[in-house]
């Protein structure tokens, strides 16, 4: 491999893994959701999509593009948590809640519709357009390393990624409600037994989740500016198989895979055709359901009558 | 005759009279809109055919099977395009329109039908959301493979897709001659299914429904039901994407998205999972409340409501009545039992 082609290779990986970090932080608000209600909520690339709206209104209404900097930054981050996690627990508790002893169908069935309802709501509401997401990190170079660029964004991606997953790691492993979170999708009826409020802990669940996917709303409007109404299936659908691809259930699994996906669709984007790179993700999904329904890091579950 | 052999002669739906009675009534009603209702009227009822067709297959695998396929769309894209290819085709062109027409879908079944084995075979293994995901993600390859395809016009689409001709020797006009088509596969599509699933054989697929564990135990291979279900279904996809094609005379993969799968999904869930003629009233009510109803109030917002109408229903029958219209039932049944209901009503009214 001569000089050129290894810095080529080198910028690939950079730009794969924060992409796959950003796929990472959507994976696992739809494996943690799974892993308490065994459903897969489709509505949730949609939270993201009205995360990256709320970020775009508060930035135009603040002017934040004027301001750009990490306070602007943290604005947005803000603005996308608060609002998609009250979005989260109201699709709980309106659309899920009431279905909590029906056929695991007919919930995702539910879970289809809330989606839709958001999407084609949103091209009313915010119209069908793509917008310009206001860019409050500029993208400059901040160092060279043998030719190699690195780009702010990318260092921006990286550090709030990896701070947020830390977060997550201490809050599931370290807090009382974190506890409670893990027994409730452990065994969701000895937790009761035990005292735990399910109903709450799920709440919160969604809580976090959908906070999760506002960051990585922002995140992805730094990195591609356009936002439509639609920007959240087609990403959502590919965190999902992020998740499956890891284990679904599994939280570091969910980070795993992730990267995986990030690093391997810009590999074909930038190696092969970017035609196909929408196909890559279902291909993966295919083969590690084929070959590892449990995922790489996931636990091997049995069906019991 | 008894009440019990009627009805074991209906569900059967063994003479050969009924379905012969249904595609020519059928064809009276093709001749009547040919004579009295304006093209796009004809197109809204040809479509409701084609709806008829993917929703009745589509519900034996997700209403009588209890499987999740979000793929239906895929497996009736490829029925469209190879229609759409093959009518062009040098080969065919000395064979009568209307034999080549009726010919068609069986083609576009089979490969649909072979799409369908392919996907079914490794993922019928997986359960309920798994296979959901599988099968979107297959829908969508599909989908991209297509758009790659410079053979059928790639993002482009196909257009100028023909239609079936007129048959002067029959007395059939263009339009009835499609409608004439589009009449013999629904009833065929209807039939058949309904035949299946109300055989001794067919009642494993309800079994797989009903309990996988317990339907193993009785001696039935889950897997290869499933993948039965999922070719016949496919098949019977196929078959309305040809209609599909030579209906609308324009393919594009952009219409067999995730949506066009959904769309389907509204028809089965709204008419009762398990019920072949709910899917088919459903698919005649999600067909015209577009065309007709969504258009004046779209018309009158300014906003395209037609989606969210459609979610929303789909939100609420699973919350309010997720069993749909009819449930598992089908129409005569249901037209029974309120005939008992009300009869009832007046034997314990008449003493007051």
């Amino acid at each position: 491999m001569d000089q050129s082609s290894a810095q080529e290779f080198i910028q690939h990986l950079i730009n794969g893994i924060s992409l796959g970090s950003i796929y990472a932080l959507i994976a696992l608000g739809y494996t943690m959701v799974y892993g308490i209600l065994q459903l897969i909520n489709f509505a949730h690339s949609e939270v993201y999509m009205v995360g990256a709206f709320a970020a775009y209104y508060t930035g135009k209404g603040l002017g934040l593009d004027q301001h750009p900097g990490f306070g602007a930054l943290f604005a947005l981050l803000l603005a996308a948590v608060v609002v998609c996690s009250i979005l989260g627990v109201t699709i709980e508790r309106l659309a899920y809640r009431p279905l909590r002893k029906a056929p695991k169908l007919n919930i995702l069935i539910t879970a289809i519709g809330v989606s839709l309802l958001l999407q084609y709501s949103g091209q009313i509401i915010f119209g069908a357009d793509p917008k310009l997401f206001p860019e409050v990190i500029k993208d400059v170079t901040v160092f060279q390393l043998g030719g190699v660029e690195v780009r702010s964004l990318d260092i921006t991606i990286l550090v709030v990624g990896t701070l947020v997953m830390i977060g997550l790691h201490f809050l599931v492993h370290a807090t009382k409600i974190g506890t409670a979170m893990r027994a409730v999708s452990s065994n969701t009826m000895v937790a009761r037994l035990m005292g735990i409020n399910v109903d709450q802990v799920i709440s919160f669940t969604f809580v976090i989740g959908s906070s999760l996917a506002g960051i990585a709303s922002v995140l992805v409007g730094l990195k591609y500016p356009k936002i439509d109404p639609l920007m959240g299936m087609l990403f959502g659908i590919k965190a999902f198989v992020a998740a499956v691809l890891g284990g679904i259930g599994s939280l570091p699994g969910a980070m795993l895979g992730g990267v995986i996906l990030g690093l391997s669709e810009e590999m074909v984007v930038g190696y092969l055709s970017s035609t196909y790179r929408d196909a890559l993700a279902f291909g993966i999904l295919i083969v590690i359901l084929l070959f590892r329904p449990s995922g790489l890091l996931g636990s091997q579950t049995r069906e019991k009558v | 005759m008894t009440t019990e052999d009627r009805v074991a002669r209906f569900k059967s739906l063994g003479s050969i009279p009924a379905p012969m009675a249904a595609i020519v009534l059928l064809s009276l009603v093709g001749v009547l809109l040919d004579t009295s209702a304006n093209p796009y009227t004809q197109f809204v009822m040809l479509l409701i055919l084609t709806n008829v067709v993917l929703a009745t297959s589509l519900n034996l695998v997700n209403g009588f099977t209890g499987q999740f396929s979000l793929g239906h769309a895929g497996f009736m894209a490829v029925g469209a395009y190879t229609s759409a290819w093959l009518v062009t085709r040098p080969e065919l062109s000395g064979m009568p329109d209307l034999v080549k027409f009726l010919i068609l879908p069986i083609a576009g079944g089979a490969l649909a039908a072979v799409a369908g084995l392919i996907v079914g075979l490794p993922s019928l293994r997986l359960r309920g959301d798994y296979l959901a995901i599988v099968t979107l993600g297959f829908g969508e390859i599909i989908r991209v493979v297509l758009l790659n395809s410079e053979a059928v016009g790639g993002a482009r689409g196909l257009y100028g897709i023909p239609s079936a001709q007129a048959v002067p020797e029959l007395g059939l006009s263009p339009f009835s001659a499609q409608f004439l088509v589009a009449s013999v596969w629904s009833v065929i599509t209807f039939v058949v299914l309904w035949r299946i699933v109300h055989s001794a054989k067919g009642r494993a697929f309800l079994s797989v429904r009903e309990d996988e564990i317990a339907a193993e135990a009785m001696g039935i291979n889950i897997t290869q039901i499933k993948v039965r279900a999922f070719v016949i279904s496919a098949f019977f996809a196929g078959v309305g994407g040809s209609l599909f094609a030579h209906s609308v005379k324009y393919l594009n993969p952009s219409t067999f998205t995730f949506t066009k799968s959904v769309d389907i999904i509204i028809m089965i869930v709204l008419g009762g999972m398990g019920s072949f003629t709910g899917a088919v009233i459903a698919a005649a009510i999600i067909t015209v409340l577009p065309e007709m109803v969504l258009r004046e109030l779209q018309q009158l917002t300014g906003v395209d409501l037609r989606m969210v109408i459609y979610s929303l229903l789909l939100i609420l029958f699973m919350i309010l009545r997720p069993s749909g219209i009819l449930g598992t039932r089908e129409a005569p049944e249901l037209w029974r039992s309120l005939r008992d209901f009300f009869q009832r009503r007046s034997v314990s009214e008449k003493p007051q």
